[in-house]
């Protein structure tokens, strides 16, 4: 027995040994491995969904014509919902596919905990919707993209919106204490607090999911301002007009892209009109941009979704770079997304030294007859 | 063979079925429109549905009593399979080694993907255990455990912010952290019992996802900290591949080393005092038992192994926010451990696996992936309420004869 | 002062709400001793279920108080089928099982029933028919107490008083307490413990539903998800209480209910979650049982 144990412990040293040398296979193909990565389902799945489509009706578009240098574009689809811990194994089975560049991930946590995989395998990745300004800002990503401004931008456009044309004085500034609407609504109250023009009189944030506002709204009212920055996504925003309106507050609600979504009108109904909301700048005029709807409109039978746009613009881009850049080398890759400029449905736009679109901005929106119309 | 009353009952629970979805399978309306649609196909597949799988259920119950009736008459020998292996060494270390010999080569023959899913179920195995000793073993109720999972995570993640300290050093102060939080909240705590335990220890694994979610200025917020570094090798600089295949093997060292601490534990004094503190408290201290300090060693013990996986989660993740800490993490572990088979090792490895790689591997069913996590987690309840593997409690007996006259007495 | 009795309304409403959904938690809890995880749920569904019939009665052109009582029974009844269905199916086949397997099933059943909501339905929000309409001789006080505040205190108050009557006089709530009392002994006089029980989860799941429906009219929308936290917030009510006990669950929703309001008002609404749990952690530690629960006393 004694022996025979040896004999097994021996063996599997050796099995052992012999496993630790073999290499790691690396997949070479002859196409380009678009991988496209976010929530597809879980709750978060209507700001993945759309992305998906748009990826797939630019990777056909792009195979149509008989795709980039002689090669073809094959979609890797991966769901993360939204999850940091998941977004590490979709990264990794993305990696280990063999993908060449990445659109994705949907939500900015994702995607920090993702992009270290990415840039060690030496991947490029493009972001429709990941706003978290340390993603560009910090340095530590040169291999990050995004076809959307970052959380400060937009919370600028919020607070000049607010003071210059509302004119509010006293701004309550609340946030959903989410990645997202929390960091926002930090940026808005520093900058309200630059300006000197207003003073922030509340910040704070609301439980998602709560079964009742009663109270912020009436400590909203009580600490008298004359306008709420809300930070944060739709159905609490909605919940926040409603309770307004039933407590008779009558005060400007301005808020950001996570609100600015036909989702919130439907459901926040006549309670809607008069709001605020900043989102990407109007593209109705772009006929790049009508035409990426129109197709999907007609291949999916129905309006596209959230980040649609930022999506189609960012699928276009980074199968733009690899074509210039004639390989997927990420250096190449990089060189040429900063370097040519591409038509998109946001706007011709070519990317900064630090990963940000220049030429994508945001644009302040009210609802008006249950519709989001531009403000001028 | 199927007789016709239980037909008939099957189509009763069919037509019992098609009412009860009614609205929600059958109605959809869209209030912006105002249109109703009526979706009349599923009705039927519903009822159709619930009809075979109610004859189904009828066939397996009819087939486990009749079996359950033969077993009666033999007990001695119908001691579950399973369990004669793990008795026996002779089948054991011969088993667990090749296990181990299969979890050691697991990162060559399998892709770096598989690798890295597989550390994550190995990571709800060592949490799972470390749950089993405060649920399985001593019996305290524990809805909040990913509080001392959030909090090794967060150790490392500002202790490496701050101080720049590695992974190996703060691995013990992750879980000593978590131990002495487990201690803090286990004093207020133990005068209560069952499920007012359970619903406080729910409240503190909030509270401690609250304020990290709240206090910016000492966990960054809901934004999280990126950028932790993976764990290091006397300062090797490690590839990506190699970074996984590496943090596999630190986790399947820890999961061998959890097993070992634990099976010694319940074999010990302390182990046994758990044990008698969960069939019965009162009888418990008439003994002589400690009850204050036995329930803290427990309660500290368990949150230890949480600390230490924590550590890997963010050394693994690379980046930690509140969100990854939720109920339902803790309702994930609990699940492992009560689906496992409470108090028994083997069971728990067996329950993380599945609970884990499941939804994994669930990923063909897609959208549908959740609603048979839920349902699975039902039915398996329902046909084996006492887990996978239920443990059999070490029992001594007096042998006067070998087992193979008392077979043929 | 304003403030203050602003904050208590509010309070008061938001503790009202917790209410019906803690009467259920704690009516199951006192006869199985079973943490239902899936009442939440069960209340989500009757929220579904109204706002499905309330859309199409209200397309097809019914008058608005008719459309309140139809939308409002369909609740109660479906949630009750509900119930009963989860009983039937999850739990009973557990009562003799180990004290954690039902715990288990209902967490199953809680994820499948979500799911089921989300699949068969939709992952968005929707929006909720505003069935309680704004009362105009309630306008002048309507800045701190709005219409829907008073409909649902009102009928929470209705509620607890009726089913304290059921419990207190009628012949099937006399069978309750005595198998909350003692099941085994409850058999030996004659009750028939499974429809007791059965009869248990029908009446907290039409309470959950009745929840359901004054929720989601006063918050305006509704999704797969709403039962989550409602059924945590509910449960801590219910415990704070002392669980088991029908006066508790009310005591402990509304204390629940003030001590968030204030927090949020005076405080910060960061913190409103930590407080309503701290406060429950303060009051075990004094009270083990929570505020009415019965001391437990064992005998060896």
């Amino acid at each position: 027995m004694q022996a025979g144990l040896k004999m097994k412990m021996f063996s599997a040293a050796i099995v052992f040994g012999f496993a630790m040398t073999i290499p790691v296979i690396g997949t070479a193909g002859d196409t380009i491995k678009l991988g496209v990565a976010g929530a597809q389902s879980g709750d978060l799945a209507s700001y993945g969904l759309p992305t998906v489509k748009a990826a797939e009706l630019v990777v056909a578009q792009y195979n149509a014509k008989g795709g980039i240098n002689g090669k073809m574009v094959e979609l890797l689809i991966e769901d993360d919902v939204c999850k940091p811990e998941v977004a590490t194994n979709t990264a990794t089975k993305l990696v280990t596919d063999g993908v060449d560049v990445v659109l994705g991930h949907i939500c900015s946590g994702a995607t920090k905990a993702a992009l270290p995989i990415y840039k060690e395998a030496g991947i490029v990745l493009m972001s429709p919707s990941a706003t978290n300004p340390d993603l560009t800002q910090s340095g530590d990503y040169p291999n990050f993209f995004r076809t959307i401004a970052s959380d400060d931008a937009q919370a600028k456009t919020e607070v000049e919106f607010a003071i210059n044309t509302i004119g509010a004085k006293k701004i309550a500034v609340v946030h959903d204490k989410g990645d997202y609407g929390k960091g926002l609504a930090e940026f808005a109250k520093k900058f309200i607090e630059e300006s000197g023009k207003a003073e922030v009189v509340l910040f704070e944030g609301v439980t998602p999911g709560a079964v009742d506002y009663t109270a912020i709204v009436q400590k909203i009212k009580r600490k008298g301002a004359d306008a709420v920055i809300f930070g944060g996504y739709h159905p609490e925003a909605s919940k926040i007009v409603s309770m307004m309106k039933k407590k008779r507050l009558k005060i400007t609600f301005i808020s950001d892209d996570g609100v600015k979504d036909d989702t919130f009108i439907k459901v926040a109904g006549k309670n809607a009109e008069g709001v605020y909301a900043s989102g990407p700048q109007d593209n109705s005029a772009n006929p790049i941009s009508v035409a990426a709807i129109e197709a999907h409109k007609k291949t999916y039978n129905e309006d596209p979704g959230a980040f649609y746009e930022n999506a189609y613009s960012a699928a276009l881009a980074l199968l733009n770079a690899v074509e210039k850049a004639g390989s997927t080398d990420m250096a190449a890759v990089i060189k040429a997304l900063q370097t040519e400029t591409v038509e998109t449905p946001v706007g011709s736009i070519h990317f900064d030294e630090r990963g940000d679109a220049v030429g994508v901005g945001f644009a302040m929106y009210q609802v008006v007859n249950g519709k989001y119309v531009p403000v001028k | 063979m199927f007789p016709v009353k239980e037909l008939k009952r099957s189509l009763l629970i069919s037509i019992w079925f098609a009412f009860l979805t009614f609205p929600i399978m059958v109605i959809k309306v869209d209030a912006i429109e105002r249109t109703v649609a009526y979706r009349w196909d599923n009705m039927f597949f519903v009822a159709f549905g619930s009809f075979v799988i109610s004859i189904l259920a009828k066939v397996f119950i009819l087939r486990k009593e009749r079996r359950a009736g033969l077993k009666k008459v033999k007990k001695e020998i119908a001691e579950p399979f399973v369990q004669r292996i793990l008795r026996e060494p002779r089948f054991l270390y011969p088993l667990s080694l090749a296990v181990l010999v299969f979890a050691l080569v697991f990162p060559s023959i399998f892709s770096t993907y598989q690798t890295n899913i597989m550390t994550t179920a190995l990571m709800y195995v060592v949490l799972g255990l470390g749950l089993n000793i405060v649920v399985g073993v001593a019996g305290l109720l524990d809805l909040g455990y990913v509080a001392f999972y959030a909090v090794g995570a967060y150790s490392y993640a500002l202790l490496n912010l701050h101080f720049d300290m590695g992974f190996w050093a703060v691995l013990p102060i992750g879980g000593l952290f978590a131990a002495f939080l487990g201690v803090l909240l286990g004093f207020p705590v133990l005068r209560l019992r069952g499920d007012y335990l359970a619903i406080v220890t729910l409240g503190f694994g909030e509270i401690i996802r609250l304020v990290l979610e709240n206090w910016n200025a000492f966990s960054q917020g809901p934004s999280g900290i990126a950028n932790i570094p993976r764990p290091g090798f006397f300062g090797m600089q490690m590839s990506f591949e190699s970074g996984i295949t590496y943090i596999y093997y630190i986790v399947v060292a820890l999961v061998v080393f959890t097993i070992f601490v634990v099976n010694r534990l319940q074999n010990s004094r302390l182990g046994r005092a758990w044990l008698a503190l969960r069939e019965d408290e009162i009888a418990c201290q008439a003994m002589g038992i400690d009850k204050t300090k036995t329930k803290l060693i427990a309660f500290s013990l368990g949150a230890f192994w949480a600390g230490l996986v924590g550590v890997i989660f963010a050394a693994k993740t690379t980046f930690v926010n509140p969100a990854s800490f939720t109920f339902l993490e803790s309702a994930i572990i609990l699940s492992i451990v009560v689906l496992g088979g409470m108090g028994s090792i083997v069971g728990v490895i067996c329950g993380a696996l599945i609970l884990i790689l499941m939804p994994e591997y669930l990923r063909a069913l897609s959208e549908y992936r959740m609603l048979a996590f839920g349902g699975i987690l039902v039915v398996m309840m329902v046909f084996k309420p006492d887990g996978i593997i239920s443990n059999v409690r070490r029992s001594y007996r007096f042998k006067k004869q070998s087992p193979k006259q008392v077979n043929e007495s | 002062m304003d403030y203050f009795i602003e904050l208590f309304f509010g309070g008061l409403t938001r503790g009202s709400i917790y209410a019906l959904i803690a009467l259920g938690y704690t009516m199951v809890y006192g006869i199985i001793g079973l943490i239902n995880f899936a009442h939440g749920e069960i209340y989500m569904i009757g929220a579904f279920t109204s706002f499905i019939v309330a859309t199409v009665l209200s397309i097809y052109g019914f008058p608005l108080l008719a459309i309140v009582v139809i939308a409002g029974l369909a609740a109660a009844v479906w949630s009750s089928a509900y119930g009963f269905t989860v009983e039937k199916l999850a739990y009973r086949p557990l009562r003799k099982a180990p004290r954690l397997a039902p715990l288990i099933s209902a967490i199953g059943m809680s994820i499948f029933l979500q799911n089921y909501v989300l699949l068969a339905q939709t992952s968005d929000f929707l929006p909720f028919p505003e069935l309680i309409p704004e009362f105009a001789f309630m306008e002048p006080v309507a800045h701190v107490v709005g219409s829907s505040d008073l409909v649902i205190l009102i009928t929470t108050t209705l509620v607890m008083v009726s089913l304290t009557c059921l419990i207190k006089f009628t012949k099937i709530g006399k069978a309750m307490r005595a198998t909350a009392q003692d099941k085994t002994m409850a058999v030996l006089v004659g009750i028939n413990v499974d429809r007791v029980i059965s009869a248990t989860f029908i009446i907290g799941s039409a309470l959950a539903a009745i929840g359901g429906l004054l929720i989601a009219s006063h918050i305006g929308q509704i999704n797969f998800y709403i039962g989550f936290i409602a059924g945590i917030k509910a449960f801590t009510a219910a415990v704070l209480g002392g669980i088991g006990s029908i006066p508790g669950a009310v005591l402990g929703s509304l204390v629940l209910g003030l001590t968030e309001s204030f927090a949020t008002g005076y405080v910060s609404s960061d913190y409103e979650d930590v407080f309503a749990f701290s406060l429950l952690v303060l009051i075990l530690i004094f009270k083990p049982s929570g505020l009415l629960g019965k001391a437990e006393t064992k005998k060896v």
